[in-house]
């Protein structure tokens, strides 16, 4: 009976070690480790073993059954792998196919600048005021020291709905409201964007619409040195560390004095190049003391307040930083260019 | 302005400074600088030559064959120009010579003749064509003048110049003038500047035996000033003179006019030559204008005139448009013996209106308009009195005969050393500022840090302590300003909760697949009153116009951003771009007035445009073109965004298609719509199918409530139940999901639409809609019996309002 085992455990292992996939496998078991199988044959036939024998010859069975179950066990964990290794090789994909387009849009260029602009000047703790577009006479002009038959409202001829309302030609009348609102004696430190009309033509470098950022702070002890720092930190930040600036005269209504700011230009560094015209500096803004005509008419007292303003062209600001060289470029909308600026 | 160097050395020494290097000083000191150019590039062998014969080419009818002296030789030159003869002395340009624009001179064989050379026209010189006497404009130039034979020509005729344009701004009207420049250069770069005297030796006959002044409008002119010069000699001026004209952009005519206009681009004030003998009296009333007046100008234009005009008269009819231009009868020949010379003050509103109402924008117009110096008026005309004497042979008559009601008082302003620092943040002495006071030539009294500054005239721009303030900042120089920040308590910046949302539906959209797109407000009258929006129709009385739109195209302001968009989708289909998702956030303009006398209402509306693919994967045969759920889909999440219940309402709509098209409800408003564009309209645009949405999202942002407490994550366990429903094709899914909801309360907490089926299998005129419930109760976990219970009467609510039947 001890050979009859022994053999039934080698055959059994032979057949193991044929067994090539899963059910092959399972018929071994069933073949040996089966109710109807040779080995419970053998325990079955025990009785008629002597007293001695019985115990000796259990235990062998037992260890018999025991190793062709761990080698089948073995063998199934080898084949299950082998059958998933399979499978996956089947699943295998052609990886650089493209991927399922993800539709993504973005914002407009000229709404990234004036994010941009927003968020320095925030970080200076600077408010955000809008105001309408359709602006009265009086503060698109009057109370920027521009009273009707000044010259200088030759400089930017007007879209008029009647005498009293046109389309606004800057965005400062924002400024004048908000020196109203603030009840001429609270300190005004802002920022006013949007749009802002001018009967032009539309061409490569005019727009009969095009937007502004203006800004302005009004308290008691504003300097022109606070003027030329807060905006050289600006500059610095929107146009990049290396970049110097520069203030020149100007003339504007609602400042005094008025100046142009310009930063050194990137392409040449300041040596003049064909982008600066040959002068090594860009005008990037305009700003100055506000004018005491318009603190007054906004009622703060110009003897004790003072405060200066600038004011910029996001539009300019883009064409400069990308080199567009057409302003209408930022209002047909042409897919092309606006795909071009969503990582801007 | 145009500023010729040459003219300008003639006062200030600008020492070793390059033109560039003082173009730089001046730009940033005061003025802009525009441009730095010579008249014309640099040339060598150009010189005066002799035209000692001049005959026919022997083979060319239309060539002259001339020697020519040019000093250390005579050439042999072809000329083809039909104003050259013997006797001239002209400008040559020998064999070797470089003219502008490249153009070299070499020996050459014309029809079989040799030509050693060419003799030039001012405009191969380099000379811009408008400023060439009119005698040379087609043709050679002829020098009237006693020059060498041999010398450099390009020299004599101040080719070597070069210009400096400056871009001034309205308040410094001063360097409207070659002797304002000078003020201003000699104080940038610290060099002494004293204008000569005018110099005139007048007869003994008194001026007021020939002419008479009466000003009527003497608000409107200040002072008049009339000299008479007799027995001027017409004829061409001197060769400098005509060189710092055209040095400054200015035609030579003749001495006469020559002088008038060189002493305008001098002293800054304009004059006016009139023909004594044909100004018809001996009498010159200014007064305004009678309504309906004429008077035929200089250019032979007959114009109408109004009071606001103000008017030179001869007592009986105009005879100039005062500051603007003078009238053709009395205008010099070249037969004017005797001459009335205007130097006056006119008023810069009068020449203003003037200018404005005639489209009369003149050299003389643009300096009266900005003010001239009240001082330098009669200088001015002195100054002109010395070079006709000169120049034009004339007889100046003993004095002035004037009308003089002018303020020529200079402005007084007070400034402190402290003040200034104050608001400059700087640190500058008593003695700096007297310095810089000394350099622009502003007398002062000082008394300590106290100065009483005495403005000259010429600078009329000066007349407050700001104004002194940039004075002293200009010149101290904003380079040296210290950077500082802002002192005083700081404030926190920030967005207000409506910019943060702006930004946020921005980001939204964008995210959905969207591009932001800024269009024109001002539109076209057809297109202001499209596409807009039943709540806004409601509002606007009619669009907005403008009183003197530039263009039809841009005359109305939009009452809807969807045309321009729409418009913006045209221009991209053109250029072959299929597939576009646009939308733009911006105001809309509604008033509630036919007429328009207080400001519109600006709503922010927020439009979206969409065609084409929506979505394409062609390997995988994925593609979804844009449709009515894509948009109404966008439009959801934008209310989930802003946690906000919208609902949708079918409407017919004008331009809309009738059956594609909702509108947009928040709390039972109308707040907006959704759709496809009618057909009718695609087509006009050349758009395939288009779906657009507009929204009034000032509304959504007032009522949009920021979250704070917190929401408890549900506990229990949801059930899920399917129910499939047959109502009526007509019927609406939203509001049987609707009765769901309402009968299904408190447990049933969301419907979802799962499956719509139509067709075979189903009475004709009948639909299915397949719902999903999600039953819930946040405190326990619920028990089959009560979502049986439920679920029943939600059955007979929906058959009840519905007809709905539970498909079997």
């Amino acid at each position: 009976m001890k050979d009859r085992l022994q053999e039934l455990q080698s055959e059994a292992l032979e057949k193991v070690k044929q067994a090539e996939d899963l059910k092959a496998l399972q018929d071994v078991r069933v073949a040996y480790l089966g109710k109807k199988g040779p080995i419970t044959e053998v325990l079955r036939g025990m009785g008629k073993l002597s007293k001695e024998e019985r115990p000796v010859i259990g235990q062998l069975a037992n260890e018999v059954r025991e190793t062709i179950s761990d080698a089948i066990q073995k063998k199934q964990g080898k084949l299950e792998e082998e059958a998933l290794e399979q499978q996956l090789e089947e699943e295998s994909i052609d990886v650089t196919l493209p991927g399922r387009p993800v539709q993504v849009g973005g914002p407009h260029l000229l709404t990234s600048i004036i994010e941009e602009i927003e968020d320095l000047f925030i970080g200076m703790g600077f408010e955000i005021k809008e105001g309408p577009e359709v602006e009265t006479d009086y503060y698109n002009f009057e109370a920027l020291n521009l009273p009707k038959g000044h010259p200088a409202r030759d400089m930017q001829d007007s879209f008029y709905i009647t005498e009293e309302l046109l389309l606004r030609t800057h965005t400062s009348p924002v400024q004048a409201r908000t020196m109203k609102q603030k009840d001429g004696h609270e300190p005004v430190r802002m920022i006013c964007p949007g749009k802002v009309y001018r009967r032009d033509t539309d061409d490569a470098t005019h727009s009969h619409q095009f937007t502004q950022v203006e800004g302005l702070v009004v308290d008691e002890n504003i300097k022109m040195s606070d003027l030329k720092g807060v905006l050289n930190g600006f500059a610095k930040q929107m146009f990049g560390s290396e970049r110097d600036i520069r203030l020149r005269p100007s003339f504007f209504p609602f400042t005094e004095p008025s100046v142009e700011m310009d930063i050194s230009c990137k392409v040449c560094g300041g040596d003049g190049c064909s982008v600066c015209k040959g002068t090594g500096w860009i005008e990037i803004l305009g700003a100055g003391m506000v004018h005491p005509n318009v603190l007054e008419m906004a009622g703060y007292d110009p003897n004790l307040y003072s405060g200066f303003a600038f004011g910029m062209g996001p539009e300019r600001i883009a064409m400069l930083k990308y080199g567009i060289d057409d302003i209408r470029h930022f209002y047909t909308n042409d897919i092309r260019f606006l795909k071009q600026y969503h990582k801007a | 302005m145009l500023v010729s160097l040459n003219w300008l050395k003639h006062y200030v020494d600008i020492n070793d400074q390059t033109p560039e290097e003082l173009a730089e000083l001046i730009t940033k000191t005061g003025i802009e600088v525009e441009s730095v150019e010579p008249i014309a590039e640099k040339m060598n062998h150009v010189v005066v030559g002799y035209v000692q014969s001049c005959e026919k080419h022997p083979n060319a009818d239309k060539l002259n064959l001339c020697q020519v002296d040019v000093g250390e030789e005579t050439l042999q030159i072809i000329c083809g120009a039909p104003n050259v003869a013997a006797g001239q002395k002209v400008a040559v340009a020998k064999p070797g010579a470089v003219l502008p624009g490249n153009f070299k001179i070499k020996k050459a064989k014309l029809r079989g003749v040799e030509s050693n050379g060419m003799i030039c026209s001012l405009q191969e010189l380099g000379v811009d064509e408008k400023d060439v006497p009119k005698e040379f404009t087609d043709g050679i130039f002829v020098f009237h003048d006693e020059v060498e034979i041999g010398d450099n020509a390009a020299e004599l005729l101040n080719l070597d110049d070069i210009i400096i344009e400056l871009g001034l701004t309205p308040n410094r009207a001063d360097c409207l003038s070659m002797l304002g420049v000078a003020y201003e250069v000699a104080a940038i770069l610290d060099q002494p500047f004293t204008p000569q005297e005018e110099v005139v030796n007048p007869v003994e006959e008194p001026a007021a035996d020939e002419i008479s002044v009466k000003v009527e409008a003497p608000d409107l002119n200040p002072y008049y000033g009339a000299f008479i010069i007799n027995d001027v000699k017409i004829g061409p001026s001197p060769l400098w003179l005509r060189n710092r004209l055209i040095a400054s952009g200015v035609r030579p005519i003749n001495n006469v006019v020559d002088i008038t206009n060189y002493v305008l681009l001098e002293y800054g004030q304009p004059l006016h030559a009139f023909d004594l003998d044909r100004f018809g009296t001996e009498e010159v009333v200014v007064r305004r204008a009678k309504q309906n007046e004429t008077i035929t100008t200089l250019d032979g234009q007959k114009r109408t005139l109004k009071p606001e005009h103000l008017v030179i008269t001869n007592g009986k009819q105009p005879t100039a448009i005062a500051g603007v231009m003078g009238g053709a009868d009395s205008e010099v020949h070249e037969d004017t013996t005797n001459i009335l010379l205007e130097a006056a003050y006119f008023h810069p509103n009068a020449v203003r209106t003037s200018s404005k109402d005639h489209g009369l924008r003149s050299e003389a117009s643009t300096r009266f308009e900005k003010g001239v110096d009240p001082n330098r008026v009669i200088l001015a005309g002195k100054r002109a009195c010395e070079l006709l004497e000169k120049y034009a042979d004339g007889k100046v008559l003993n004095g002035v005969v004037e009308f003089d009601d002018l303020d020529k008082e200079p402005k007084r302003v007070e400034i402190t050393t402290s003040h200034i620092n104050e608001r400059l943040g700087t640190d500058i002495s008593d003695e700096e500022i007297a310095d810089i006071l000394r350099r622009l030539q502003f007398r002062y009294e000082q008394n300590g840090e106290l100065f009483k500054v005495i403005v000259p005239t010429r600078r009329g721009d000066v007349e407050l302590f700001e104004d002194m303030l940039e004075e002293v900042a200009r010149v101290y120089g904003y380079d040296n300003l210290p950077y500082t920040l802002p002192g005083g308590a700081s404030q926190a910046g920030g967005l207000t909760l409506q910019q943060q949302l702006k930004r946020k539906v921005k980001n939204y959209l964008q995210g959905a697949g969207l591009d932001e797109t800024i269009t024109y407000s001002l539109t076209r009258a057809n297109r202001a009153e499209q596409l807009v929006s039943r709540e806004v129709k409601e509002q606007a009385k009619a669009p907005v116009r403008l009183a003197m739109p530039m263009s039809e195209e841009h005359s109305h302001l939009r009452l809807s951003i969807l045309p321009e968009l729409l418009e913006s989708l045209s221009y991209n289909i053109a250029r072959k771009q299929t597939d576009l998702a646009y939308y733009e956030l911006g105001t809309v303009f509604i008033s509630e007035e036919e007429q328009v006398t207080v400001q519109p209402e600006e709503q922010l509306r927020l439009s979206g445009a969409l065609t084409g693919d929506w979505h394409i994967h062609p390997w995988q045969q994925e593609k979804k073109s844009v449709d009515f759920f894509v948009v109404k889909g966008i439009v959801e999440g934008l209310a989930k965004l802003l946690d906000l219940q919208l609902t949708y309402r079918q409407a017919k709509l004008p331009d809309m298609h009738p059956g594609r098209t909702a509108e947009v409800l928040l709390d039972n408003q109308v707040i907006g719509f959704i759709g496809q564009i009618h057909p009718k309209l695609q087509n006009e645009l050349d758009l395939k199918e288009t779906y657009v949405f507009d929204l009034n999202v000032e509304v959504l942002f007032g009522s949009y409530e920021k979250e704070e407490a917190f929401q408890a994550i549900p506990k229990y366990p949801s059930i899920n139940r399917d129910i499939a429903l047959v109502v009526d094709e007509q019927s609406f899914a939203a509001e049987v999901a609707e009765t769901i909801l309402e009968a299904g309360a408190p447990l049933v907490k969301d419907v979802r639409i799962f499956d719509v089926y139509q067709g075979e299998h189903l009475e004709s005129g009948k639909k299915s809609i397949a719902f999903n419930l999600l039953y819930m109760d946040p405190n326990r976990t619920l028990k089959d019996e009560e979502v049986e219970k439920a679920h029943e009467k939600i059955l007979s609510a929906v058959g009840e309002r519905h007809q709905a039947e539970l498909r079997g």
